[in-house]
């Protein structure tokens, strides 16, 4: 164990690991923009469809399903399916090898719970609340712009949360199909056998991960108005319990 | 007069590598069930050990309340990390194992039923607690014939997503040899053998309908109650 401790650390030091096209710093930048591209994408297609679903109230079969679906798809089997399709394994500029089907199924996979979320955070928006505002005579676009959405504010973010953190997940598993991103790191460590950089490799993708939950939560918090008036007027005794559980449903590819 | 029934060499399509096949279906069957009993397997084992595991963290995260933001938060952080990492950190201690899968696996579990355990034994309705107790009920007594069966609902809810994810999950396995269904989709990515490649896919989706129908078809059969409250 020790042993691997400090293959690790060594594997950290040596420069011509950090190095080129195999390089952490290059697997490191593509699995980012791949992060951030995909998730954007997400929630330019995702939030407004779960958004309207909600204010409509329609669609609320389609908008829970999907989550379900989407858990029992493996994501390894939709990137073999893409890159040996269709799509294919080109190099997309930046974005490596196989840039193309690992950005589609990163999108497919974000989706789900950007919808479910946002449409569920609409529809659980206080009924009597939208009627008192509706009497004061607000406008749909004002009850949707100034009441249901900072009040579907929390979920809608918990859905981009783990969207984030499942992006990131999938981003990983890319490298089974020789695809782009930091999961390449681990899977060279395998081809060659090398628990070192397998470890190395995994530390990187987990830390990072963790970091990026924990800024989505803290995101999360800042932008929830309820919880916030909670904290402020009420001090430490609500503070914790008043911010909802959000479901885990992301699967973590 | 035995001919061979097969198609002549370049005739069949497996040889054209199309997505649809059903020759390969039938040439390949053994290898498919060896791939589908290897998932299925890990599956179970691994739903069960975590089931197993969080019952009690979660009867620990009730008891003392103090104890359960650290069991929810570190939960969620096993979760966070992506399951190629997860596989790949436990390799130092369990090697190129099932026993590296199946952990990795077992932890997703855990996290997951523990939040719906404890949902579960929240939801109890209080009034029916001080029932039992004002009849004489004890804690065991009471856990295992009022509170549990009460959080059924939750639980099976819980079991229902972890069975699900763990499916798909274990296709990643397939990294340390052990991934059931994944292993012939890794074997398919540097032979780009689409047949094999839609087949394990679909079989893996099916798979993970079919664990979540056992489930939901156990949870209607365990809570009787339930059922006559609709009829």
């Amino acid at each position: 164990m020790l042993d691997v401790l400090r293959g690790v650390v060594d594997w950290f030091q040596d420069p011509s690991n950090w190095q080129g096209e195999e390089g952490l710093t290059n697997r490191l930048v593509e699995h980012l923009l791949l992060t951030g591209t995909a998730t954007l994408v997400a929630v330019l297609l995702g939030l407004p469809i779960g958004i309207w679903l909600g204010h409509v109230g329609k669609g609320g079969l389609l908008a829970v399903n999907i989550s379900n679906v989407g858990r029992a798809v493996p994501t390894f089997a939709v990137l073999t399916m893409l890159s040996i399709g269709p799509i294919g394994t080109d190099e997309l500029g930046p974005y490596g090898r196989a840039g193309l089907a690992t950005l589609i199924s990163l999108v497919l996979f974000a989706l789900p719970p950007v919808i479910t979320n946002a449409y569920v955070g609409m529809r659980e928006v206080d009924r009597d609340t939208v009627e008192a505002a509706r009497g004061m005579g607000m406008e749909a676009t004002q009850l949707l712009r100034r009441v249901e959405l900072p009040l579907a504010m929390p979920l809608i973010v918990t859905g981009v949360r783990l969207a984030v953190v499942q992006v990131w997940a999938t981003a990983t598993i890319a490298a089974l199909v020789a695809g782009p991103g930091l999961g390449r790191i681990i899977t060279l460590g395998f081809r060659r056998q090398d628990v070192s950089e397998v470890v190395a490799g995994a530390l990187v993708v987990a830390v990072i991960a963790l970091v990026l939950e924990a800024f989505m939560a803290l995101l999360q918090r800042s932008l929830d108005p309820v919880g916030r008036a909670l904290r402020s007027s009420e001090g430490r005794a609500e503070g914790g319990a008043a911010s909802p559980t959000p479901e885990p449903s992301a699967s973590s590819g | 007069m035995v001919l061979s029934e097969e198609a002549p060499v370049g005739e069949n399509c497996m040889v054209r590598n199309e997505w649809i096949c059903p020759e390969y279906l039938t040439s390949r069957s053994d290898l498919l069930a060896d791939a589908l009993v290897q998932h299925v397997w890990i599956t179970v084992v691994s739903v069960v050990i975590g089931l197993v595991i969080a019952l009690p963290l979660a009867l620990l995260a009730r008891r003392y309340p103090k104890l359960e933001g650290a069991v929810v938060g570190t939960t969620t952080a096993i979760y966070t990390i992506p399951s190629l990492a997860l596989f790949a950190l436990l390799v130092p201690v369990s090697g190129l194992s099932a026993g590296t899968v199946v952990t990795g696996l077992a932890l997703y579990s855990l996290t997951i039923l523990v939040r719906y355990i404890v949902e579960g034994l929240h939801a109890v309705p209080a009034d029916v607690v001080e029932a039992a107790q004002g009849m004489g009920y004890g804690a065991r007594r009471l856990l295992w014939t009022v509170e549990l069966p009460l959080a059924l609902p939750s639980v099976m809810a819980g079991l229902r997503v972890a069975a699900v994810s763990t499916v798909a999950l274990t296709t990643v396995g397939s990294i340390v040899s052990y991934g059931g269904l994944g292993n012939l989709l890794l074997e398919a990515v540097n032979t780009q053998f689409k047949p094999q490649v839609l087949t394990a896919s679909v079989l893996c989706v099916l798979l993970a309908f079919a664990f979540d129908l056992l489930i939901v078809v156990s949870q209607r059969l365990m809570t009787p109650w339930a059922r006559a409250r609709t009829v």
